[in-house]
């Protein structure tokens, strides 16, 4: 088997890995401690320190990391790094409030790189691709990790950024582009664009794509391969840990495999905290093996996931995580019922084989919740009859209600009117006063 | 001798319908004529347009889900019973009728139906044997 020098640790004996898992484990956890107030607090709270550490599994003992952590301690609350050594800041949208900011130094970056590097080469991409980074440049880490690591691997980058999709086809087509990195409904939406502009995305050299920073499905996989004639790869990461390059799907498509010598995954339930049996699904919680700048100790991701440990075809030792189903914080609640997204999308779905732009609004009547599924109108299902249409309104509502349990009310609307977003999708407005 | 209707989908709001009928106007591409179908939620604007592949095209661009239908248009005599005798020729072929609209377009006694059949040809065929003046594209 022939793979890149920085692919090596990929693909190393699992002893070896635990033992450098908790060599590394120890090593966070006594930086944590010794540069960062709020670890230290915690850590003394539970009795707890560096040494506490006698196998990864002892992680399990450690107090949890949340996002609020990382809000009240902002801006620069959880360095444990001076701002000497920083070379870099990144922080999410907050869609709440004040954003979250994250930290890397000269080392951080270089870990980024090379696990960028593994992820890009595990899709098949080497040097002489032409890849083309739809991923917003700027704050959002997207952007930069995928350019950084494309670089690396000595692929051609063309930092193009989000946006301008019609300027994004034109370079697609013209400059011979071999993968593309953005989110999935945002290719969703290059692909119809170019048809509506008479490109034929099939028809370009373009053969994969890596996709993130949102929860996508396979029916999604299946046609965005079917409809660009590209692979499409899943990739997973978080500004909180790194930023992309957390997780990648190989040649197999089954399942990402997890960089686990820079980060260990658990699987918690994700309401009681415990752990999950093995294999079990629960929530993805993440520490990291290497950072320097800010070590994340069990992070919680909100990412509902399960460890698969069986070997992959690939041959990487490295174990996987099942695609994200859904988000622990996706959830609402309508009229008492629990409702995710991937249901209302597995609805959609049924009716239509793939999955129309959507999105979903919350509302409050007279006190009451109301929820309207709005759904785009498609050339494949749009006729010059009523009847036709409104028998797919009814469709979808009956899938809707049998899924849900719950009676929604469905509007077709015109396409395009549904906002597209450069960066995730956002499917559930809510207009509810809290 | 059918001819091609465009069909939009348009959200039943005010505004929604002139939008596509600017662009075509800024394009000289002419609407011959028209019908909207209308539900509560939603309308389909069916048009002939003058130069309907110019016209699919630049609605598509626009973002427009368009359909493309084959329609047949039929000269009707404008007077009473005019339309009762042309059904009647239909009757035999039991072909079905989807939906029809009706214009009067400079031809003094005459009048313009446009029919959705079920099965045009089988219905350009009685229409033709009947004596009725089927009309091509050119003509409208």
């Amino acid at each position: 088997m022939s793979f890149l020098e920085a692919s090596a640790p990929d693909y190393l004996p699992l002893a070896q890995m635990r033992q450098l898992q908790l060599a590394r484990l120890r090593a966070v956890a006594a930086r944590a401690y010794q540069n960062v107030h709020l670890y230290r607090t915690r850590m003394d709270e539970h009795g707890l320190g560096p040494e506490s550490l006698c196998d990864p599994s002892d992680l399990g003992r450690f107090p949890f990391t949340t996002k609020a952590d990382l809000r009240d301690t902002y801006p620069f609350g959880l360095f444990a790094s001076p701002m000497s050594e920083v070379v870099r800041l990144h922080a999410s949208s907050g869609t709440t409030g004040k954003p979250i900011v994250v930290a890397y130094t000269r080392e951080d970056l270089e870990v980024w790189t090379n696990v960028m590097v593994r992820a890009l080469a595990a899709c098949g991409l080497t040097r002489g691709d032409v890849v083309q980074n739809a991923y917003g440049y700027g704050l959002f880490t997207g952007g930069l990790g995928a350019h950084y690591g494309a670089e690396a691997l000595g692929a051609t980058v063309i930092p193009i950024s989000g946006g301008n999709t019609d300027r994004q086809i034109m370079v697609l087509r013209d400059f011979r582009v071999t993968a593309i990195c953005c989110t999935p409904s945002y290719f969703i939406h290059l692909v119809e664009r170019a048809a509506e502009l008479g490109v034929s995305i099939r028809d370009l050299p373009l053969r994969a794509g890596i996709f993130g920073a949102e929860p996508w499905t396979d029916s999604m996989r299946r046609h965005i391969q079917a409809e660009g004639g590209i692979q499409a790869f899943d990739i997973y990461g978080l500004s909180e840990i790194v930023g992309p390059g957390v997780a990648i799907e190989c040649s197999c498509q089954d399942g990402l495999h997890i960089f686990e010598d820079h980060f260990y995954p658990e699987i918690v339930d994700p309401e009681s905290g415990e752990p999950v049996p093995d294999g079990a699904e629960g929530e993805l919680v993440l520490t990291t093996l290497s950072k320097q700048a800010m070590p994340m100790i069990r992070y919680r991701t909100r990412d509902i996931t399960r460890l698969i440990a069986s070997p992959c075809g690939c041959g990487r030792t490295l174990r996987r995580m099942a695609r994200i189903s859904r988000r622990s914080d996706d959830m609402f609640i309508i009229r008492g019922v629990n409702v995710f997204p991937s249901q209302i999308e597995a609805a959609l779905l049924e009716v239509e084989g793939t999955l129309p732009h959507y999105q979903i609004i919350l509302t409050r009547q007279k006190g009451l919740d109301a929820m309207e599924v709005q759904v785009e109108v498609t050339p494949e299902f749009f006729s010059d009859k009523v009847g036709a249409l409104e028998g797919l309104h009814a469709r979808l509502a009956d899938a809707l209600d049998h899924i849900l349990g719950l009676r929604v009310s469905v509007r077709l609307v015109e396409p395009h009117t549904i906002q597209r977003s450069e960066g995730k999708a956002k499917r559930v407005i809510d207009r509810r006063e809290s | 001798m059918k001819i091609h209707q465009l069909s939009l989908f348009l959200e039943n709001s005010p505004g929604k319908a002139v939008e596509p009928c600017r662009l075509l106007a800024r394009a000289g591409v002419n609407i011959r004529t028209l019908t909207l179908a209308d539900t509560q939620q939603f309308g389909i604007l069916r048009m002939i347009v003058s130069d309907w592949e110019k016209g699919r095209k630049l609605l598509q661009e626009a973002g427009y889900v368009v359909n493309e239908t084959e329609v047949v248009a039929v000269e009707v005599d404008d007077r009473p019973g005019g339309l009762a005798s042309l059904l009647e020729t239909l009757e035999p072929s039991g072909v079905n009728i989807e939906y029809m609209y009706a214009f009067t377009f400079g031809r003094e006694d005459r009048a313009i139906m446009i029919f959705r059949f079920d099965r045009p040809d089988v219905a350009i065929e009685h229409l033709r044997a009947a004596g009725v003046n089927v009309l091509p594209d050119v003509e409208l």
